[in-house]
């Protein structure tokens, strides 16, 4: 079996190198990988893609990031009002933005997944998120094509793995992560516990552990507000 | 507009889920929506869904007993009902997209007499703008219905020939409650339903840009 348990969490993310383009789940306080992106933080990474649903909550969260100005583009649905950091960041054209329907965001991240080059959806005709984009009809309805959102890593928060990289997630922690987890190249957990294989019942799995490349186990850090 | 009162927020939200059946799977957005959850009858049980990935979410928690992991779509601590569900964000919106939710009710800052929608941003606002869910939530759902103020603070109209604010999605809302009207959008143009108690289809339509249509005689009056 191969050793996806990693001791540290800046062990974790020690090759990830300036320009990547980086999932990170998380949804309301929820499922966010915030002991890996302090990690992140740490090592100083630079000119990251982040793709999030959105830009952190003040210091959390992916705060800390446009804080210390570690982003330089975003593809995300609700950058948020209280992603002050980010926000200024983007005032002042250091960091550019993508806006994107947040099902589409999702759906988009599964296309790569899936090995999809595109879709066509209904979502956005009409609306400035149309814009250079091709347009056509199919049964009547108007609908836009939308391409798949790749990346290199993928940052994200479960509950429990075994050491194959098995996932389960808790209450509504779920949100982005496993689509996340399907999507990048290389993706990099952390969780609350790490159990030994066969103990979590195969029916119980919610991320197969073929999505999962490293797995590093931290005491949560939650940022409210 | 007279002395004739204007419902409160409450009251739109009080008269919107008067729209709700039993068993509904029902998105709620934010603002006026999401005081909507305390005016469910008690004879109905509707499965409120969020795009976190839950159904079946129940009433707020209590002080205590708030997760924090169980979260709705403005971060807030809820709890569940029996026979609620969990799954993932790209699920959540396969119910919005695919037309697996019965109801939506959005907020609005405009909606067209054909029924497109703008809620998401303010023109000239600062800052990014924030999508969410409710581009997938507006264009998805079986039935949108709109909650949102007959006007603007400054009088203005919100129901117009044509939106001049950022569209949400196209043609997508079927029914506007606000705190004067409940008006259907139909294939031939807005059918005033029902006024605020004291107001009449003419009042509430020199509050209106787009033309309201009047099937009735006499419009009916809300019952709160």
């Amino acid at each position: 079996m191969k050793q996806k348990v990693f001791s540290s969490l800046d062990a974790a993310v020690a090759d990830i190198p300036d320009g990547a383009r980086i999932m990170f789940g998380g949804f309301g306080g929820a499922g966010f990988p915030n002991n890996l992106i302090e990690a992140l933080s740490r090592k100083g990474v630079k000119n990251i893609t982040a793709i999030s649903n959105n830009c952190g909550t003040r210091e959390g969260e992916l705060g800390i990031m446009f804080k210390n100005g570690q982003v330089r583009h975003v593809i995300a649905s609700f950058p948020g009002p209280h992603a002050n950091y980010f926000q200024q960041r983007f005032a002042s054209k250091e960091v550019t933005c993508e806006l994107v329907p947040q099902g589409i965001l999702c759906e988009r991240m599964r296309a790569a997944a899936a090995g999809l080059l595109g879709f066509y959806t209904s979502v956005g005709v009409g609306t400035e998120v149309a814009d250079g984009k091709e347009e056509r009809v199919i049964d009547g309805k108007r609908c836009i094509l939308e391409k798949p959102i790749h990346a290199d890593f993928a940052l994200i928060k479960a509950q429990k793995a075994d050491d194959l990289g098995n996932l389960t997630y808790r209450l509504a922690a779920r949100n982005f992560n496993p689509i996340m987890a399907m999507a990048a190249k290389t993706t990099i957990v952390e969780v609350d516990e790490i159990v030994p294989l066969g103990t979590i019942d195969p029916e119980n799995v919610i991320t197969p552990a073929i999505f999962v490349h490293r797995i590093v186990q931290a005491k949560g850090v939650r940022f409210t507000g | 507009m007279g002395d004739k009162q204007r419902l409160t927020r409450e009251q739109i939200a009080q008269r919107a889920a008067q729209e709700l059946t039993d068993g509904a799977c029902v998105n709620l957005g934010w603002g006026i929506p999401n005081l909507i959850a305390d005016y469910v009858p008690k004879s109905v049980t509707v499965y409120f869904h969020s795009e976190n990935g839950i159904l079946g979410m129940g009433r707020r928690a209590k002080a205590g007993e708030e997760d924090y992991d169980l979260v709705d779509a403005m971060k807030v601590p809820v709890t569940l009902i029996p026979g609620a569900s969990f799954f993932h964000q790209a699920d959540a919106h396969l119910m919005t997209r695919g037309g697996h939710l019965d109801v939506a009710v959005l907020g609005g800052f405009q909606v067209s007499e054909k029924g497109d929608l703008a809620n998401w941003k303010i023109p000239g606002a600062k800052g990014s703008g924030n999508i969410g869910g409710a581009m997938d939530i507006a264009t998805g759902s079986k039935k949108i219905i709109v909650c949102m103020e007959h006007n603007t603070k400054d009088g203005g109209a919100k129901i117009v020939n044509k939106c001049s604010y950022p569209l949400t999605a196209i043609e997508c809302v079927n029914t506007i409650v606000t705190d004067l009207a409940v008006i259907d959008v139909t294939k031939d143009g807005l059918m005033l339903r029902e006024v605020a108690p004291g107001w009449t289809a003419e009042a509430v339509q020199g509050c209106t840009e787009a033309k309201l249509n009047v099937r009735a005689a006499q419009v009916a009056e809300m019952r709160l």
